[in-house]
């Protein structure tokens, strides 16, 4: 263990503020002055992430578990260096890829193969080495033909299938997966999931947040399981999700 | 030392190329699916030149000579810096899904969106000077150093403000209704419709303390085959770095909780 982790939160706490007062608009900002002024200074804040630590080591692949509202985005949002925590450390090595979430940074108007090569270059890619991949990235697409057609004639599982070939062809380190598979077909399903087990094999690192616990279990070595935005569990992938699916459901919420 | 000046090389690599693949969005976007095309960015300060003209010209007949040209030498880069700053509003808002997921340059999404509107207006000049040629005024050599000294002045001034005004806005969405009104407001107290010399003279600093009226002045000295005024000129260059700076500066201040506001 010379080499140092991928990923290390150290007592990290993420909070917002509950409303932003200022986001509610100027006029209601002045004309509840005294109201907001005390109440900034109070200001109600809810954590997102309570006082989190754990390490990711290189070339693992970890799933993040939770109910929805448990914190498991804003975990990813910090690792991506979006957010900033409020307390503690995060320390990540490597070049961080997140997979987006369905059509983020796809313009409508513009064809398939055009967004390749703006999405490439927005997830960090010179035009150069969009240009490199670019035929795997198509082909790995499988949309043929339909890729000199706008996006907007797509099908969301089109969608899902643009996306994920361009994320997964662009070198990632570190691979940031948000429950995006579920939208493509079984097949699609299953190519990328056999490409996520490649890059397993080539010791890239995932961080995989998903609500799948077959998916989690089969991908992963280990998984966190947040509740409330604490670690509620961390361990071998099968047995924390054997633990999440037996707890009890006292928090009254669904699933 | 080699790796870090390789690892420059690349930033800006990358930097240039984010810029080329938004613009070249951008202006496919905008023209694709549009009959007029190109038309539409010369229809709006175009059919706003002909309202004033009615107005201005027509019915209280101000006294000012080649009006036709001297509303468009003003019109045409007001259009671009009003474009921008109006825009720029929804420049983050926009792209939320984006920022709230990866890190990147996002000054850039502003930086993209007034090149945009930049470009239109260079694509638009022929038709200046196509007034120009009708009033039988010829570009003068000053065209050579003036024009694109103008441009990136005008490329400063509209990215310090947009990047405020882009900024400000996600911390209050108010300012989205606001710029508008506040442009249009601008514009009246810029010498547009009316010449910077009427102003009275208690009142000529504002021609420089402006720095749209610096600008406009500029445009239509050049348009309007007048000599350069060099103190509209120098008030202008010298706001280029100032707005700039505010709006970087803003900018760079506030951007680490921009993921938390879109």
């Amino acid at each position: 263990m010379s080499d140092p982790p991928a990923i290390q939160f150290r007592q990290v706490t993420k909070y917002f503020k509950k409303e932003s007062v200022l986001s509610t608009g100027l006029k209601n900002l002045l004309l509840h002055l005294p109201y907001h002024l005390k109440e900034v200074k109070r200001s109600r804040y809810f954590c997102a992430i309570d006082d989190v630590s754990f390490t990711i080591a290189k070339g693992e692949s970890v799933g993040v578990i939770g109910r929805n509202g448990s914190g498991k985005t804003t975990a990813l949002g910090l690792i991506a260096g979006v957010l900033r925590p409020n307390k503690g450390s995060i320390e990540v090595n490597g070049h961080v890829c997140p997979l987006l979430e369905l059509g983020a940074g796809f313009r409508q108007e513009l064809s398939g193969a055009e967004n390749i090569f703006l999405n490439g270059v927005l997830l960090g890619m010179t035009r150069r080495q969009v240009r490199e991949k670019f035929a795997e990235i198509a082909e790995f697409s499988e949309l043929g033909e339909f890729l000199e057609s706008p996006i907007r004639t797509y099908s969301s599982g089109m969608m899902a299938r643009l996306g994920f070939s361009i994320a997964v062809h662009l070198n990632p380190e570190i691979l940031l997966v948000d429950e995006v598979l579920a939208v493509g077909d079984i097949d699609f399903q299953g190519k990328c999931m056999k490409k996520m087990n490649a890059f397993r094999k080539q010791g890239i690192t995932i961080v995989f947040v998903s609500h799948n616990l077959q998916a989690v279990t089969t991908l992963c070595d280990r998984a966190i399981w947040l509740q409330d935005g604490r670690v509620c569990a961390v361990g071998n992938a099968a047995s924390v999700c054997e633990q999440y699916r037996v707890r009890p459901a006292n928090p009254p919420q669904g699933s | 030392m080699n790796s870090a000046s390789a690892q420059r090389k690349r930033t800006l690599e990358y930097y240039r190329d984010l810029v080329l693949s938004l613009l070249s969005a951008e202006l496919k976007v905008r023209y694709r699916n549009t009959v007029l095309g190109y038309a539409w960015s010369v229809l709006h300060p175009l059919m706003f030149t002909l309202v004033f003209l009615f107005a201005f010209k027509v019915i209280v007949k101000v006294p000012i000579e080649n009006y036709t040209l001297f509303l468009v030498a003003g019109m045409f880069p007001w259009q671009a810096i009003q474009n921008s700053v109006c825009t720029s509003t929804g420049a983050f808002l926009g792209n939320s899904s984006l920022i709230k997921r990866v890190y990147f340059p996002r000054h850039l999404l502003v930086v993209v969106g007034v090149l945009n509107d930049l470009t239109h207006y260079v694509l638009s000049m022929p038709i200046i000077l196509l007034v120009m040629a009708l009033y039988g005024i010829a570009p003068t050599y000053d065209f050579l150093w003036v024009l694109p000294l103008l441009l990136i002045t005008q490329f400063f001034i509209t990215l310090g403000l947009s990047l405020v005004v882009a900024t400000c806005n996600l911390f209050f969405r108010d300012i989205e209704r606001l710029v508008g009104i506040f442009m249009m407001l601008w514009f009246y107290v810029t010498p547009i419709l009316f010449k910077e010399d009427w102003v009275p003279s208690y009142l000529q600093w504002m021609n420089y303390a402006n720095p749209m009226a610096a600008l406009e002045i500029s445009w239509r000295h050049l348009f309007m085959g007048l000599p350069v005024d060099p103190y509209g000129l120098m008030a202008a260059a010298a706001w280029a770095p100032l707005m700039l700076l505010a709006g970087y500066g803003l900018y760079r201040r506030l951007n680490w909780r921009f993921a938390e506001l879109v």
